[in-house]
């Protein structure tokens, strides 16, 4: 089990409670496919895809975004078993959706430069710390039922 | 992933608008590196002061940015360029080459914190591949 001090705990819930789901998550995923190109592979029905500005533009990105992030949610509900809370969700990306695992991380990243942007100074390094402990407790989470 | 024109006058522009703040920026992505990434700690044991804000930290950055604008000027032979540099860590520091993807990490969160409006997705895919080609070149001499 993950062990969370105070001042962890507190500054995940402030970030996400301060967090525009749906600016964050379509910018996130957007940034992501635009950054990392290979990553677009998984989202061969999301139509226009072509360029930056595309891409930025794309209704579906935009919409799962935002899914990606209320999916984040649930970890910061459940910090004590993140593992257990993604079960079923790694089950899905793996047996389903058949995502390398490797793009969580690069998601990640993009998540945490978009917070950054939003927060400005306000996001000091032991925030860089804590926002990254608990990506990488997700990201791991969602790796766990491959096999 | 090699730099094309377009990737280049990207880094360039972005640079010249940041290069004002370089050594705060550097200072800055070294201290979160510190942070965020204690294991880095390793290579500084023989500072005295490893927080973020700290004299030998701050210094560090700054060197550590002088490197990187320097890089800039030369991204059309990076690996000519920084031979110098590459053999300085590959001999003499012993860097293991995994922290510089680390290290870029960290200036690029620091650097999408001071400009938010000019990071923009296209900006950062050539950023990311700078600095992805100048780890290589430093990582260059190492074997």
């Amino acid at each position: 089990m993950v062990e969370w001090t105070e001042f962890e705990r507190s500054t995940i819930a402030d970030i996400f409670s301060k967090l525009n789901y749906d600016v964050a998550g379509s910018n996130a995923l957007a940034r992501c496919l635009v950054v990392y190109p290979w990553t677009q592979r998984y989202f061969g029905k999301f139509g226009n895809l072509y360029n930056a500005a595309a891409i930025m533009g794309n209704p579906m990105v935009a919409a799962h975004g935002t899914v990606v992030l209320h999916g984040l949610d649930k970890a910061v509900k459940n910090m004590d078993d993140i593992k257990a809370t993604y079960a079923e969700l790694s089950v899905l990306h793996s047996e389903k959706l058949h995502v390398d695992p490797d793009n969580f991380k690069l998601l990640a990243d993009c998540l945490t430069i978009v917070v950054a942007s939003q927060m400005g100074s306000a996001f000091t390094p032991q925030v860089q710390a804590a926002l990254q402990k608990f990506l990488a407790v997700v990201v791991s989470s969602l790796g766990r039922q491959y096999h | 992933m090699s730099l094309n024109a377009k990737d280049k006058s990207t880094v360039k522009a972005l640079w010249d608008k940041i290069s004002p703040k370089s050594d705060e920026i550097g200072a800055e992505a070294l201290g979160r590196m510190l942070t965020v990434y204690p294991q880095t700690k390793t290579y500084f044991s023989h500072w005295a002061d490893l927080s973020p804000g700290s004299a030998p930290v701050k210094k560090h950055g700054k060197t550590i940015m002088g490197a990187v604008g320097d890089a800039v000027g030369k991204m059309n032979d990076l690996i000519g360029g920084l031979g110098a540099l590459s053999e300085l860590h590959a001999f003499k520091l012993r860097v293991d080459p995994a922290n510089f993807k680390i290290l870029a990490h960290n200036i690029i969160v620091v650097i999408a914190m001071y400009f938010p409006g000019d990071f923009t997705p296209e900006v950062q895919v050539s950023v990311d591949k700078f600095f992805q080609n100048l780890a290589y070149a430093l990582s260059d001499k190492y074997r």
